[in-house]
């Protein structure tokens, strides 16, 4: 018998925010600021100071509005990247912020590039040079600034609580001792990352986790949503990132920085063939491979020993990896060109357009739960500083929500958490009889995405038969993890972990079959429907409705029309 | 891609168990950080980061080209110093000052 029921943590307050990372973080610090007299809570299931994508740091901010620029010309080429799918009410209401978010950064601690005359140094049309590598700890530091802000590190999330049609709390778990917090809330924002993990990766051996997005963003955010009715769009539209090879380390660095283009194994440049956006670039990689002119490469060689420097000491900032590849191997870019490859798919609102349906405030279609960052579908290109700028649109919106809005009753939120939480005391009682362990279950679902779903295995192919079958299978594996138990709370987190990434790939399926062409190649080929069609302009929308997966399609907005949804 | 935490080395502060984005790294017994899954390990380098007591080694694993090369890091105020011992004993270091924006 174990005393998870016993040990619960009961708390009650008014802005919830699950996940700590950038978003997170930034809807927190724009909450207190705005209101110092409300409560606001950050779960985080790792801490705060490291947690999420920006852990390992980033060396670049890719979202900003530079002087001969204006948020219009970013929002074109966010059409243009995107092949038209995106929401221009979104876009734009993030893009006007980039540059608020990067004031407020730099306030907060954090080192820009800058000239003799004191203004910012742009990479490319759209970047700032900066030192990242600390980003995280300069976020969480501002966190703390603030009396109003309380952080429970290390509790994972498992279930939003919705009483009647209102989102009014969440129920978790501790990830280090025995014990389950149940919280209600005035407001919830769900700001919890992408999912990393759904199919077999690059590396599928003991460098698993040596992959390109945080591999512990397993999509719970779209995972909590999905069980609950929320609304979700464009999960086709997955995010395949042209990566060095083995150490899935980012290439904008070598490609913006150094000017490295694109070349096949024989030397010759094939960007312009495939076209520039970036699912197109991901298409180069993978058909020239696939015509028998692979590797494909980076050009590095001829840059200079003080560049070359420059580059180790850039990647240290964000993927120490490579710099250490470099090193170890004596394969230095001034030398040797830099192999590159795609990586399995991701699902990840940051990049591409996957997730939340919300309105231009940020509201999901549930009542009182609110979304920021990754989790965020429509809005391609956030990056970090549109990942920021939505959390602070969500903290806006709640300040002004929040004075029509009564508390919600705690007893209500506590008697469907503690359903929940049985759940949870379940799967702890021991079990001799488990015949699978979580990891092979893990495995069996990246296997069935990678051949049916359109992974790396399947050159990022499918067809109807095969997502068919991915979807028979993907049940199956639901079925088997119903009953899986765990022999501590790191188990229990991999087990509700799985749970999540099994119902994205579900709700994936489901969009995957839906959409009749091929809009992206990059990232994935209808083989029944090779190419793009204009029939397609529009958005593939979903959401569970008794246990079912329902389809529905929306229109796209252009222009200043904004796109709003009561619920 | 995993990282070594060098027991001997280890005061307990617990700084990486705080740090580990994948709370990978628990506690042993005697209240030494050790990594319980190395395979599930992102290479971010946030524990190394964390480290004041530079415990905290940091390889490639065979499957993505790795020689046996481990790399540290120590800090010093603003000071990164990157130092990569190869499997030859062989040592290069980075500096590298985190007041300066990289340049690419």
């Amino acid at each position: 018998m174990n005393d998870i029921v016993a040990n619960c943590v009961s708390h009650n307050t008014d802005v919830l925010i699950i996940g700590g990372g950038a978003a997170g973080c930034y809807a927190a610090i724009t909450a207190a600021r705005l209101d110092p007299s409300l409560r606001i809570t950050i779960l985080e299931k790792a801490n705060i100071r490291r947690s999420g994508c920006l852990a390992a740091g980033v060396n670049a901010l890719n979202a900003y509005i530079t002087e001969d620029y204006s948020p219009e010309e970013y929002l074109e080429y966010v059409r243009w990247d995107a092949e038209k799918i995106i929401r221009d009410d979104l876009v734009l209401s993030m893009c006007k912020r980039f540059n608020r978010v990067v004031d407020d950064l730099e306030k907060m601690g954090l080192v820009i590039l800058k000239d003799e005359n004191g203004k910012y140094v742009c990479r490319g049309k759209r970047n700032l040079k900066i030192n990242g590598e600390n980003i995280k700890p300069i976020l969480s530091r501002e966190t703390r600034r603030y009396a109003n802000i309380e952080v429970f590190n290390h509790v994972n999330v498992t279930d939003i609580v919705v009483v009647g049609d209102r989102a009014t709390g969440v129920v978790g778990f501790s990830v280090d001792c025995n014990a389950s917090y149940i919280v209600s809330a005035r407001a919830i924002i769900v700001s919890c990352g992408g999912a990393a993990g759904l199919y077999r990766p690059n590396n599928p051996g003991f460098s698993r986790h040596k992959m390109w997005y945080c591999p512990f963003n397993v999509g719970s955010g779209y995972a909590m949503g999905i069980r609950i009715g929320a609304e979700m769009t464009s999960l086709e539209m997955r995010f395949v990132a042209q990566r060095c090879k083995d150490t899935i380390a980012p290439t904008g660095t070598l490609a913006l920085g150094v000017g490295a283009k694109e070349i096949n194994a024989l030397g010759e440049a094939y960007g312009k063939k495939y076209g520039a956006n970036t699912s197109s670039r991901a298409y180069g990689a993978t058909k020239e491979s696939s015509d028998g002119r692979g590797p494909c490469y980076l050009k590095t060689v001829g840059v200079t020993r003080e560049q070359e420097e420059d580059l180790w000491r850039a990647y240290l900032n964000m993927a120490p990896a490579q710099t250490l590849k470099w090193i170890e191997s004596g394969e230095s870019p001034s030398r040797f060109n830099v192999q590159i490859q795609g990586t399995e798919p991701y699902i990840v609102g940051g990049h591409t357009g996957s997730g939340y349906w919300v309105d231009a405030c940020r509201r999901t279609t549930i009542k009182g739960l609110y979304a920021a960052g990754d989790v965020v579908g429509g809005a391609p290109k956030k990056f970090v500083t549109g990942a920021m700028a939505e959390g602070g649109i969500a903290a806006e919106t709640i300040v002004q929500d929040l004075k029509q809005t009564k508390r919600t009753s705690l007893s209500e939120t506590t008697s469907v958490a503690l359903e929940k939480v049985k759940d949870y005391e379940r799967r702890l009682t021991p079990r001799k009889d488990q015949v699978f362990t979580t990891d092979e279950l893990e495995e069996g679902m990246q296997k069935i995405m990678d051949e049916y779903a359109g992974g790396i295995g399947a050159a990022y192919r499918y067809n109807s038969q095969q997502l068919g079958l991915a979807r028979k299978e993907i049940a199956r594996l639901q079925k088997v993890l119903l009953f899986q138990h765990a022999s501590d709370m790191d188990e229990l987190l991999r087990v509700y972990e799985l749970k999540d990434r099994l119902t994205v790939c579900q709700s994936l399926i489901a969009h995957m079959q839906d959409r009749h062409e091929t809009r992206w190649p990059g990232f994935g080929v209808n083989t029944e429907y090779p190419e793009s069609d204009e029939n397609w302009e529009f958005f593939v929308n979903s959401r569970v409705v008794n246990s079912e997966i329902e389809i529905i399609h929306r229109p796209l907005n252009k222009g200043e029309t904004f796109y709003e949804h009561t619920n | 891609m995993s990282i070594r935490i060098e027991r001997e080395r280890c005061v307990g502060c617990g700084a990486c168990v705080e740090a580990c984005p994948g709370n990978l790294i628990k506690f042993d017994p005697d209240g030494r950080a050790f990594i319980r899954r190395p395979e599930d390990c992102w290479g971010c380098a946030s524990c190394m980061k964390e480290c004041r007591s530079e415990a905290i080694f940091y390889y490639l694993g065979a499957d993505v080209g790795g020689r046996g090369a481990l790399m540290q890091v120590k800090r010093d105020g603003a000071i990164s110093r990157w130092i990569i011992r190869g499997y030859d004993g062989a040592t290069f270091t980075i500096v590298v000052d985190r007041k300066q924006a990289n340049k690419y």
